[in-house]
């Protein structure tokens, strides 16, 4: 008792954090964090360095703790495992009482879990892997200004992926011509198009004008169809109030969908999925700059707990990876996180990385998108490893077709089409799909064009992040 | 023009056989199927005339295709589509629906431009066959 409370330096395990046999409340917020400690600090130690660290410890012992019921603020660390097949990496799983974060503020529970404890010198490197959000946490949450059920029924689309492509090049067109792409690229037959991240407000574009001609595209297509179209117009600014009259422009012309980048910060996220659920405007979220903190497997925030606190935020779309692509992606971590986007409901799964049992609470799901490096040839690869609820985006896979923006568009809906077709005739996709492909690509010209311009295209490099239970990554193609 | 509404609007019509395969894959899956049928496809019209109930209760395709050509039989120049309804928690929505019908000669939609203030444009999707009174747009039943 004197000891613990002596004034002076004493390890975190000694202080309260490292708690072996304590059980986890059905209350308690949960983290897993791979921790690779430096040379000498037992596993415990840095776990409870973790514990501490993201949540009451200071550097030393501190006599104000006792003014306060520091048990129940401590972080408190109930287990550490080895790594299967990594030296020196352990995961580390902290619980957290509920008490320790504001009511639905994705800033203040991020500031708690990674605010502090990245920069530890007493570690060489640190992840979090996965979270464990209790209903009663988030409960206290909007979640998506719409979520994926609600967003069929807004454009009355069901049964099928949904199918976009980003606007190329993505810098210099002026507004006329990028409206030109939108347009072609829509009545086609996508769905959706989409503005890049760095397309905001340029000297060679600026937003109203772009957004201005985005709109006369989607109406000329939605008439040409006579299906809804969209076009996700980029509304990240320098300011929340810059982000505001954009995004509230875009509303006013008509528009079902706006967009953000995740640059603009977690609280300017909620603000906007605010607005979007007032509006009843879809919010398009694409994740710039993630992969300078989520690939690397020794350090950093997974993809999946980002995906975590987005649905939490309540954007109503999320890149979230391709399998098959040009971005990287591991086919079954990426189903780790469109599980945690999409389902209701999870279990501990470690073969998608997930390490926590996760209860939405009936919470509506994000839609993810996949987006980078995809083509109309790959489609039963997409349709297989992705499913059903997903917006598939063709950017050079639709502008780049050698008949035009348009026969582009309209290849990638028939093999969409006719893939979900035969998944439904209960074919098998991963067998069959090329040969149902060529099949359909007999009455269609625009897709016989795609298959001999990409058809051999694909991207077979061996994913970063892989989960470390299996002895091998497995290939998209598997 | 080709409505493009519905899950399969850019393959060929589909046959009867490929229709009942389709129903197959949906009473499968446990979703309810319901005919419904109109002269107004507004992309936003979200609300087609009812041919009877959802078949809540139906275990066999040919009982759906039964509806479909009735429905064919007596509205031949409309609009029909078939539609899988999946009541579970988190979906309760529509989960596959196509067309299994469409009027001989599509007139399509006039797109209206209304010019206002600061280069701002209303658009309305107009159907051209919205010009004429219900039951009378697409030539005589």
């Amino acid at each position: 008792m004197t000891e613990r409370w002596s004034a002076g330096v004493l390890h975190y395990a000694e202080m309260g954090y490292w708690q072996p046999d304590y059980v986890p409340k059905p209350t308690d917020v949960l983290a897993a964090f791979r921790v690779t400690p430096q040379p000498g600090i037992p596993p415990e130690e840095a776990g409870a360095a973790v514990a501490g660290e993201s949540s009451t410890a200071t550097w030393t012992v501190v006599w104000t703790d006792r003014l306060t019921d520091y048990e129940h603020y401590q972080g408190k660390c109930y287990s550490v495992e080895p790594v299967p097949g990594q030296e020196n990496q352990y995961i580390a799983r902290i619980a957290y009482d509920i008490d320790l974060f504001e009511e639905g503020s994705v800033a203040n529970l991020t500031s708690s879990i990674i605010g502090n404890v990245f920069g530890f010198k007493a570690l060489k490197a640190l992840r979090l892997e996965d979270m464990r959000i209790p209903p009663h946490y988030t409960k206290t949450f909007q979640g998506p200004a719409h979520g994926i059920v609600m967003e069929r029924e807004y454009l009355n689309k069901y049964g099928r992926p949904l199918l976009g492509a980003t606007v190329k090049p993505k810098l210099g067109l002026s507004a006329k011509n990028y409206g030109r792409v939108v347009y072609e690229a829509l009545r086609g037959g996508l769905d959706f198009t989409k503005d890049d991240e760095n397309i905001n407000s340029q000297p060679f574009m600026r937003w109203r004008d772009r957004f201005l001609h985005a709109m006369e595209a989607v109406n000329r297509a939605q008439a040409d169809t006579g299906e809804i179209k969209g076009h996700y117009c980029n509304v990240t600014a320098a300011t929340m109030e810059d982000m505001y009259e954009r995004a509230e422009f875009a509303a006013e012309l008509g528009s079902v969908v706006v967009m953000i980048d995740l640059t603009v910060g977690y609280t300017a996220i909620q603000s906007m999925a605010k607005w979007a659920r007032r509006n009843g405007v879809l919010l398009h979220l694409h994740r710039a700059g993630h992969g300078t903190y989520t690939r690397q497997k020794n350090h950093g925030v997974s993809f999946r707990v980002i995906a975590k606190w987005m649905r939490m935020a309540g954007v109503d779309h999320i890149h979230a990876g391709t399998v098959v692509g040009k971005l990287e992606g591991d086919p079954n971590m990426v189903a780790g996180y469109y599980d945690t986007l999409r389902c209701n409901t999870a279990e501990p799964d470690p073969v998608k990385g997930l390490y926590f049992e996760q209860d939405w609470a009936s919470m509506p799901g994000v839609m993810p998108v996949a987006s980078g490096g995809i083509h109309a040839g790959q489609m039963h690869l997409l349709l297989h490893h992705l499913g059903e609820d997903v917006i598939l985006q063709f950017g050079g896979g639709t502008i780049g077709h050698p008949m035009g923006i348009a026969a582009g568009a309209t290849a990638n809906r028939v093999a969409l089409e006719v893939m979900v077709k035969a998944r439904n005739e209960g074919r098998n996709l991963l067998a069959e799909g090329p040969d149902i492909l060529r099949a359909a690509a007999k009455r269609s010209r625009e897709l016989d064009m795609a298959l001999s311009t990409w058809g051999d295209v694909s991207f077979d490099f061996e994913p970063t992040d892989t989960p470390d239970v299996l002895p091998t990554p497995t290939p998209a193609g598997a | 023009m080709r409505i493009t509404q519905g899950t399969f609007s850019y393959l060929p019509d589909l046959t009867d056989t490929e229709i009942t395969s389709q129903l197959e894959y949906a009473l499968g899956q446990g979703w309810a199927l319901s005919v419904e049928f109109t002269d107004d496809p507004h992309p936003r019209n979200n609300y087609w005339d009812m041919w009877a109930l959802p078949m809540f209760d139906l275990a066999d395709p040919a009982g759906a295709m039964l509806e479909i050509n009735a429905c064919r039989e007596a509205y031949p120049e409309r609009y029909i589509k078939v539609s899988a309804y999946d009541a579970r928690q988190g979906r309760q929505t529509v989960a596959l629906t196509f067309l299994v019908n469409r009027p001989s000669y599509e007139p399509g939609f006039r797109l209206d431009r209304q010019e206002a203030a600061g280069r701002n444009i209303r658009y309305t999707t107009h159907a051209y066959a919205l010009d004429r009174p219900p039951g009378d747009r697409y030539g005589p039943q």
